[in-house]
């Protein structure tokens, strides 16, 4: 089945999806006006992300544009990302000074 | 573009009109609860604090029920002290004072020989202001005189996408129309700030902005603390937001896109108009209540998750970008910012939508959470009591 997700920028590594997803949906949404899909790896709820692309662990997740964190783990392009495999980066605020 | 409001003897304009019973301490805090329910328009804000601290948080204290009575939906304030708290009626009136001239009387508990003798006392003083305030009449005041309070809780990932753009879209409109706007939450920036630093009017406002982050994780460092253990809530995880930072970057769009003219302490009032940030904790009950001692009439709060949240001397719009949500808790969200999400609006149209919203309550229409006589109140503290 086709499910939506919201891509907010170009550089996005993960979507935002509109609706609860089940494995195996294959994920529309929008890149640079043009329509893309990924196929869900397993089950995600609603407002959660989806990778976009393959992901391996230390590497950033790009959201509205911006690094949201880390992989703590490898994730493949469908997988769920959530609190469970990105983590937080330490701010360097003498360098935004 | 106008709105009706009550002129106040200071000049400010509030677009509620009522008499508040304000306890200094703890120990005056029930007795201003039992007067302010004998006395039609009447309202009191707990205190939980107000002896026993050190002195930043009795500066806190000073400054945020002050704040209160300054407030212009206030028409006039009954200050009820103990008579041996940290936090004295006397340099409470004075702190009043220095903030506004409206009416103000003052009941010290030990002075009046107990309970029964100072509600006698000020129930007497709130019914004649009561009255008085009754006289006040609404006119037309110019929008630009609005201050309003921007606040979001219980968020979840549709609240960056939807909610917090659809009030940021409100929040750039009350700007160009010479109103002025303040984001608090300094947690909810941390992670974002890089962002909201570009938008400083000024290289020191910058600074501030970067500061403020900096500080509070230095605060918390201090007192072998990561913020990261609290943020983002379990709540949060649940509904989609998976770090602090990604939590940060949907938070700031309620601020709007304008400059940034001005960064102020906890609960303190603006020197100028315009976008302004506050530095307050991540929790959103004590920032609202600080934003409403700064001076704000009104706040809009966007919520994924659904909260309850309200104020008893500002009205709270509640918004969300979850439509399951507004389904699920409508008698406590006033606004559904959903449809941007489905593409039925734009953020910019159902921006414009919510700040005709904002007129009206502007104008008297009451909010979910006014209509429960919502009335929480939390304050910042440093540290423990002594």
């Amino acid at each position: 089945m086709s499910k939506k997700a919201l891509m907010l920028r170009p550089v996005d590594t993960v979507a935002t999806v509109v609706e609860d997803i089940e494995k195996g949906d294959s994920v529309c949404y929008l890149l640079d006006g043009k329509n893309e899909s990924v196929t869900a790896l397993e089950d995600i709820p609603a407002y959660h992300k989806i990778a976009l692309k393959d992901m391996a662990e230390g590497e950033h997740v790009i959201k509205y544009g911006q690094i949201i964190g880390a992989m703590t783990s490898d994730a493949k392009a469908g997988n769920w990302i959530s609190h469970k495999n990105i983590m937080s980066l330490p701010r360097n605020y003498e360098d935004e000074l | 573009m106008n709105f009706m409001g009550y002129r106040r003897p200071d000049g400010k304009a509030g677009i509620r009109n009522k008499v508040l019973i304000l306890p200094t301490c703890a120990c005056s805090s029930e007795t201003s609860r039992i007067v302010a329910e004998q006395v039609e328009g009447a309202i009191y804000v707990s205190n939980q604090a107000g002896c026993s601290e050190v002195e930043q948080n009795l500066k806190i204290c000073f400054d945020m029920y002050s704040g209160f009575a300054a407030n212009p939906n206030i028409y006039g304030t009954v200050l009820i002290g103990l008579g041996c708290e940290g936090c004295t009626p006397d340099k409470m009136a004075d702190a009043i004072r220095e903030k506004t001239n409206k009416p103000l009387e003052i009941v010290v508990i030990q002075d009046e020989g107990g309970t029964v003798n100072a509600i006698t006392k000020a129930v007497k003083y709130a019914r004649r202001l009561a009255q008085e305030a009754s006289l006040v009449k609404k006119e037309e005041i110019p929008v630009s005189e609005l201050f309003l309070g921007l606040e979001c809780g219980g968020s979840d990932a549709t609240s960056g996408l939807a909610a917090n753009p659809v009030v940021g879209k409100v929040s750039d409109l009350l700007v160009d129309n010479g109103g002025s706007a303040v984001m608090s939450e300094t947690t909810e920036f941390i992670g974002a700030e890089h962002i909201l630093a570009k938008r400083a009017a000024t290289p020191e406002i910058k600074k501030q902005i970067i500061g403020i982050c900096k500080g509070l994780e230095e605060h918390l460092a201090n007192v072998n603390q990561n913020l990261r253990t609290g943020q983002p809530t379990p709540g949060n995880k649940d509904g989609g937001i998976s770090t602090i930072e990604e939590k940060s970057l949907g938070c700031i769009y309620k601020g709007g896109t304008r400059p940034i003219v001005e960064v102020l302490d906890y609960a303190q009032m603006p020197t100028k108009k315009g976008a302004l940030i506050m530095d307050t904790p991540g929790f959103d009950v004590a920032s609202v209540t600080a934003m409403v001692a700064g001076g704000c009439q009104v706040v809009i709060f966007t919520t994924g998750r659904g909260t309850p949240t309200g104020n008893i001397i500002a009205p709270v719009i509640k918004v969300t970008g979850n439509s399951k949500t507004y389904e699920k808790m409508s008698d406590n969200i006033d606004f559904d910012a959903s449809v941007v999400l489905t593409g039925e609006k734009s953020i910019d149209e159902r921006g414009e939508e919510l700040f005709n919203e904002l007129l009206e309550v502007a104008n008297g229409k009451v909010t979910k959470a006014e209509a429960f006589g919502f009335n929480e109140c939390s304050m910042n503290r440093i540290c423990k009591f002594i």
